[in-house]
């Protein structure tokens, strides 16, 4: 499997690098040696100045900011801070003294911080121990070692990768990996409304999250179980119903003989372009006890009482999955439909001649050479309603409540449930508990998928 | 046979107008409504009994609870700067891994796929609290970084794109002496039009339709609001009495130019997700 092997490829690489940088060591010259406690040596004394004093810089600022603040912060890591903030009675001048106290959700995400330049840092290191020893083994053939300009060069050309990688990688480490990890290891933490930063400290508690929820805490495991099997029934529901419902549509616009297929799509796509949070909250209010379906059908005469559409726990999720299908089949039915037309004519022909009839063939050849087409669309639909935050919100906000869930509604998914624990209840802990749980459950799903599929098989055959 | 193929078809048209009906219905009604002069929420009639074009004179001209210009010029800036760090780093990224070869490629890609399994909502919290530590909250600098930070996950639908351009073109250029930066600017990126426009286009839209980021970051800081938030509180159930029609007037004005957009957009929509898709 795919990610297997990139772990596999990962660790041999390092184990090689790791057993290089010891065997390189012992055979290196002085310069080489040097270069192991002073970065950029390796370079500086062999008249590379630009890149020897870039690499010299680096380690003087990490030594300077390991010292200034970095240090502390990795060692209050262990902790996340001891001195709570009120205050403190001074022994020497006998009075109390206002302590500031540590703030817990700094020193983590600091600490957090300090660990990831340590990793950037040991990146250079590495880096610049490589450049020391191929300089030397340059030298020994009796090669020119690149200049500054060459280096300049081959920024553009031979490393081009590097220099249009750096800015994305570092912006999506910024703001989606160093995020991840910290809220990652808020999970282990007791991180909820009593424990507030800068007011209360926080600290490490374990697993104890995860136990609670799979059975230490009876009301949040019994929510979470709830909140689990419907998010699975409702994105089971809303990716199928969805796909097999728009993929009929595409089919019968494309039917020979029906006219004026552009506009009949049109119609369809218009609907895909109204921004959700307009037409869900319409829906929403149409659909209200006292909204305008039940108004026009007690006008009418056609019932008695309002229809809770949105306020009977039954109802509610019938109403979800139908209204999300007034949102989700334009989207299939576009897809679909161009898809659909990739598929040779000639083999419905064959099949017609043999007596196939059009249910025949819609088994036998639309839909096993749609699914082979589309399952990595089918995936990304099914973990995108995992986490389908909008039409859970917008329509119900995930009510109707109930006493039996613990600061959820009877349609919440756990990733709005995750949106309430953390907005309205600050437990944040819980809620990145949730989020890992909801992340294992979605990328299970995508491997046994992704490994059963022939679409993903063949992927490298093509490339 | 000719017989039972026309009732066959006759009974497709009829479906296909009873569902366009449907479809059609909530959006007409909308747009009705943002014509309305009756004032409240809902009224028991589908068809207003006046019409006018008050709502939407109003609501770029009575500023006093809702700016909605203000909002409007917010939410401009915002898409404009987001539009641009986008489409530099979502061209960037997917040309690195369609056309270049390296080593870290595919773990480069791998570890994005599972990055990109965490619910979006979760990093969200943190990145709240890192914008905090440093001051940025509840500004549209943050708003920004919000955007556009993650925007080298969403590299799929371009690498799609590049990867249809033969590669032999590149090779050629590359015998003929140009540099891997030149066949990126002079060869490739001419010949992106389409997914330079799609990419541009799709990333001015999100600052226009999200919600929930913005309602996160700025909290109560109502003079940074973006139009989806600001609209949002037009209708909680303190104001929508008084100002569902403006509502609509508001709603009508985004979803006509993002409607355009999206119509003349769809082919690289398609394109784009099931080529994206299937090749990873």
């Amino acid at each position: 499997m795919e990610v297997k092997s990139t772990f596999n490829k990962i660790f041999s690489l390092f184990v090689y690098e790791i057993k290089n940088f010891f065997i390189n060591f012992i055979k290196g010259d002085l310069i080489t040696k040097t270069s192991y406690f002073v970065m950029g040596f390796g370079s500086l004394a062999r008249k590379q100045y630009v890149k020897g004093l870039f690499f010299l810089l680096i380690q003087v600022l990490y030594i300077i900011f390991m010292v200034s603040s970095g240090g502390y912060y990795l060692s209050m890591l262990k902790t996340l801070g001891i001195n709570t903030q009120g205050e403190v009675w001074d022994e020497k001048a006998q009075i109390f003294r206002v302590q500031q106290g540590d703030n817990s959700m700094l020193l983590l995400l600091f600490g957090v911080s300090a660990i990831l330049v340590t990793i950037v840092l040991i990146g250079f290191y590495f880096w610049q121990v490589k450049i020391a020893i191929r300089n030397e083994r340059l030298i020994k053939e009796g090669k020119k070692l690149p200049t500054f300009k060459q280096d300049y060069r081959d920024m553009f050309d031979k490393n081009f990768h590097i220099t249009i990688l750096l800015v994305p990688v570092v912006l999506t480490v910024l703001f989606t990996v160093v995020p991840l990890i910290f809220m990652i290891l808020i999970a282990f933490t007791n991180f909820d409304k009593n424990h507030q930063p800068p007011g209360n400290l926080f600290t490490w508690v374990g697993l104890s999250n995860f136990q609670n929820i799979f059975g230490g805490n009876a009301l949040w495991s019994s929510t979470f179980a709830r909140l689990f099997v419907w998010t699975i029934i409702w994105a089971v529901f809303a990716t199928f119903l969805n796909y097999f419902l728009g993929m009929l549509l595409a089919i019968i616009i494309n039917k020979k003989g029906i006219k004026l297929k552009k506009m009949w799509r049109t119609i369809f796509v218009t609907t895909i372009a109204v921004p959700q949070f307009v037409s869900l909250m319409l829906m929403a209010k149409l659909l209200h006890d006292q909204g305008a379906l039940n108004v026009l059908l007690k006008n009418l005469g056609l019932v008695s009482d309002f229809i809770p559409f949105l306020s009977d726990p039954f109802l509610a999720k019938v109403t979800i999955i139908i209204v999300n299908l007034w949102v989700g089949i334009p989207y299939t039915m576009l897809i679909t439909s161009g898809v659909l037309l990739n598929i040779p004519e000639d083999i419905y022909e064959a099949s017609k001649l043999d007596g196939a009839s059009p249910r025949q063939q819609f088994f036998y050849i639309t839909l096993p050479y749609m699914l082979h087409v589309t399952t990595p669309y089918l995936i990304t639909q099914f973990v995108g309603n995992i986490n389908n935050f909008n039409v859970i919100y917008l329509l119900t906000g995930g009510g109707p409540l109930s006493l039996n869930l613990y600061q959820a509604g009877e349609t919440d998914l756990l990733v709005t449930w995750l949106y309430k624990l953390t907005v309205n209840e600050q437990n944040y802990s819980l809620a990145s508990t949730i989020g890992i749980i909801i992340f294992i459950v979605v990328s299970v799903v995508s491997l046994i998928v992704y490994n059963n599929t022939s679409a993903v098989k063949q992927e490298d055959d093509f490339s | 046979m000719k017989n039972k193929e026309r009732m066959s078809n006759l009974l497709i048209y009829t479906i296909l107008s009873v569902l366009s009906v449907i479809w059609i219905f909530p959006i007409a009604w909308l747009v009705m409504q943002s014509f309305r002069k009756e004032g409240g929420a809902f009224t028991s009639y589908i068809i207003p009994k006046q019409w006018t074009l008050d709502n939407y004179i109003k609501l770029f001209t009575d500023t006093r609870l809702f700016n909605f210009p203000r909002w409007f010029m917010n939410t401009l800036f915002v898409a404009v700067c987001t539009c641009i760090i986008t489409t530099i780093i979502v061209l960037l990224t997917s040309y690195a891994f369609s056309r270049l070869r390296f080593k870290m490629r595919k773990p480069l890609m791998n570890i994005i796929l599972v990055l990109g399994m965490f619910p979006g909502f979760m990093a969200m919290i943190a990145i709240y609290h890192i914008l905090k530590a440093f001051g940025l909250v509840q500004s549209l600098t943050s708003l920004i970084l919000v955007y556009s930070g993650g925007a080298a996950m969403g590299y799929y639908i371009a690498k799609g794109f590049f990867d249809t351009i033969p590669k032999a073109i590149d090779e050629a250029a590359l015998i003929d002496g140009a540099t891997k930066n030149q066949v990126f600017w002079k060869i490739t990126l001419p010949m992106s039009k389409p997914i330079i426009v799609y990419t541009v286009l799709t990333s001015f839209i999100a600052p226009w339709l999200d919600f929930i980021f913005v309602s996160v970051i700025m909290k109560d800081n109502y003079s940074s609001y973006t139009v989806a938030l600001g609209l949002f509180q037009m209708i909680s159930r303190e104001n929508i009495t008084q100002y569902f029609t403006q509502f609509c007037a508001g709603a009508v004005i985004i979803a006509i130019p993002i409607t355009i957009l999206f119509i003349t957009m769809q082919k690289y929509y398609v394109g784009g997700v099931t080529a994206g898709g299937a090749k990873g």
